[in-house]
């Protein structure tokens, strides 16, 4: 089923979460809500659910409206971010809760619904605890036993809030791995809410960018990665430099050299921000390119794969982080202290809207 | 109330063995003297002439009409309670909207007010000399010194037990499960019978036992609009009182010994409640 979502604001006391918002989900997609706390994703998710009522805007499924429908009628699957599992009901129980809850004539009957169950408890791999009760299973165990209680009712579309927001990181990324597995079997259209960039890059067919109640940026995980519209989305995917200048006809000064960026041709002398990824910055013993900055390691850490350095710039002792790969590193052996030249190999630079 | 046991017997951070059960001595102590001790003379004064003329003070018509009577008022008031204590604590802990914390002082309202003062609001809104007083006289409708002012003033009285047990139990709960089954299909009715019942159920039972033993314990609301008419509107701590003044004294604690049981029997299902919502509670959201 498709979701549109047209015009939706939502006001909480004085407190705007969502500001006019429209967005498409297309049938059979797994689109992540992706953005810091307090940028309206979750009451966007709500709203779509009809947990929450858009103060003006419409929802529509399948082209269908449907802001005016009851919770029980959208046959919307929703998994919360804390499981909410019903604690006084078994595993058991809590799958067939959906179909037990239905209307006599289309409840389906004793041996289906335990047939229905069992089917669940098989897809999350937890056929041995159907008998325990929720405080006794893990989180993972528990935000599975969530999911197919959701899908139970063979619901339209699949919410998920923050659904492993409250898992350790190892059961995160593997409960996020079947997720996507999932999803490419059974295929309902699916919504999550996340603030983790990397969930969303990994899972979701496409990236919502969500900011103080509004979309910075949509599409596939590719595009808002490597062509972020917005310097919020750029700063909030990855570890992001940020370098103050100014933008001239197509020419960009910045900490001390000047680069050439055709795309701001019809600047005039406008403050520009150039921001680069820490791992698209070179670090090399010599300068081999106009655009290399003189720096002095500051800092040096190994991270896993990576090794983060951190370079101080000689203008305003500004201190900018670099991740070079592990080979690389070794390849330079940096020593604390020592005088090299940091090069950006990709910058996107964004001038200010206003001209001077 | 729930605490971690892992520091039990761990000496560096517990207070020296003597210190220790000096303060057990002491609060068991106190309890021996100020709340034992005092129920054990009810039962043995109610028992000093034998048990046949226990009984018999029992037996009393007076004394069975008041038995009668206090039943009659908690059979009334603990339903009505339950029934508003529930609404009203659903509506506090699972929605908001303006005048919520309006709504939370005024269920506190008994609470603060001596008990006299609420008979004496109902006297003043229904008494003769009362702002319906007339009305109502022309209508032959009796409520003070009568049946309905002393259930009146009980739901008064006893209002706060249920719905003050149930609102943090059900605000701590959160709204998650009931919203998780309204996602599933289930009605408004399916949810509260299937999801929120099930969870706050030995609150209920709790607040219930407590709204109970102060609907029939009560007595200075009961007393202003009673009129102590015997054998018609005396309750059973009116009884006592009476016969008390009247230097029965084998019949006051006779009658005030069941008073006395019914304490007994609300502490023993308290302990029993409070274990089974321990059981059912803390288990929401934390990993194991």
């Amino acid at each position: 089923m498709s979701i549109d979502i047209e015009g939706v604001s939502k006001t909480f006391g004085g407190f705007a979460a969502l500001s006019d918002v429209s967005l498409k989900v297309p049938s059979g997609e797994l689109v992540a809500l992706l953005g810091p706390s307090g940028s309206g994703k979750t009451s966007l998710l709500r709203i779509i659910a009809g947990l929450e009522t858009p103060d003006s805007g419409r929802i529509l499924f399948n082209g269908v409206e449907a802001t005016k429908r009851q919770v029980q009628e959208r046959q919307v699957g929703f998994v919360f971010q804390h499981y909410a599992l019903f604690r006084h009901m078994t595993v058991f129980e809590n799958i067939a809760f959906g179909l037990t809850v239905k209307p006599r004539k289309e409840r389906p009957g004793k041996k289906e619904i335990r047939d229905k169950v069992l089917t669940l408890l098989k897809l999350i791999q937890l056929e041995q605890l159907a008998d325990r009760y929720p405080a006794q299973l893990s989180g993972g165990q528990r935000q599975r036993v969530a999911l197919a209680r959701a899908l139970a009712v063979e619901p339209q579309v699949l919410l998920l809030d923050e659904p492993f927001g409250a898992l350790d990181a190892k059961v995160r990324v593997e409960l996020r791995r079947w997720l996507r597995r999932l999803h490419d079997e059974i295929h309902v259209t699916s919504v999550f809410v996340t603030h983790d960039q990397e969930e969303a890059l990994e899972v979701a067919d496409r990236i919502v960018v969500m900011n103080q109640g509004r979309i910075e940026q949509q599409g596939t995980p590719s595009e808002v990665y490597d062509r972020p519209a917005t310097p919020f989305v750029f700063d909030f995917l990855g570890n992001v430099n940020l370098f103050q200048g100014r933008a001239h006809k197509g020419t960009v000064q910045m900490g001390g050299v000047s680069l050439s960026s055709p795309e701001h041709a019809s600047a005039n002398d406008a403050p520009a921000v150039g921001y680069v990824r820490s791992h698209d910055i070179a670090i090399e013993r010599e300068s081999t390119d106009p655009g290399s900055m003189q720096a002095q390691v500051r800092y040096l850490l190994s991270v896993g794969p990576l090794v983060r350095v951190d370079l101080t710039l000689p203008e305003g002792d500004r201190t900018i982080e670099v991740d070079l790969p592990r080979e690389e590193a070794d390849r330079l052996q940096l020593t604390i202290g020592e005088k090299v030249y940091a090069r950006a190999r990709k910058m996107r630079v964004f001038v200010d809207d206003y001209q001077i | 109330m729930h605490v971690t046991r892992n520091h039990k017997n761990s000496g560096t951070v517990s207070e020296p063995a003597w210190v220790r059960y000096l303060l057990l001595t002491v609060a068991l102590a106190f309890l021996a003297l100020f709340l034992l001790m005092p129920l054990a003379a009810v039962f043995a004064q109610a028992l000093e002439k034998g048990w046949q003329a226990y009984v018999e003070a029992l037996k009393e018509p007076d004394t069975l009409s008041a038995i009668r009577l206090t039943l009659i008022t908690a059979a009334v008031c603990v339903p009505a309670n339950l029934f508003f204590g529930i609404v009203a604590s659903w509506a506090i802990a699972k929605f908001s909207f303006p005048g919520k914390s309006f709504l939370i002082t005024l269920i506190d309202l008994p609470f603060s007010v001596s008990p006299v003062v609420s008979g004496l609001i109902y006297v003043l809104i229904f008494g003769l000399q009362g702002w319906l007083g007339p009305w109502l006289q022309a209508h032959d409708i009796k409520i003070i010194f009568a049946v309905p002012g002393i259930i009146l003033a009980t739901v008064f009285v006893t209002f706060p037990f249920i719905a003050r047990e149930l609102i943090p139990l059900m605000e701590s709960q959160g709204r998650e499960e009931e919203e998780a089954a309204l996602t599933l299909g289930a009605s408004g009715l399916q949810t509260f019978f299937r999801v929120t019942f099930p969870n706050i159920k030995w609150g209920i039972l709790y607040g219930v036992i407590l709204c109970n033993a102060r609907a029939m314990g009560e007595f200075g609301a009961v007393s202003v609009v009673s009129g102590h008419v015997r054998g018609s509107t005396n309750t059973i701590p009116l009884q006592v009182e009476i016969l008390y003044n009247e230097y029965s004294y084998a019949a006051a604690f006779a009658v005030a010994s069941i008073l006395a049981l019914l304490a007994l029997v609300t502490l023993a299902v308290k302990t029993v409640a409070e274990w089974k919502m321990h059981q059912t509670v803390p288990v929401a959201d934390k990993e194991r």
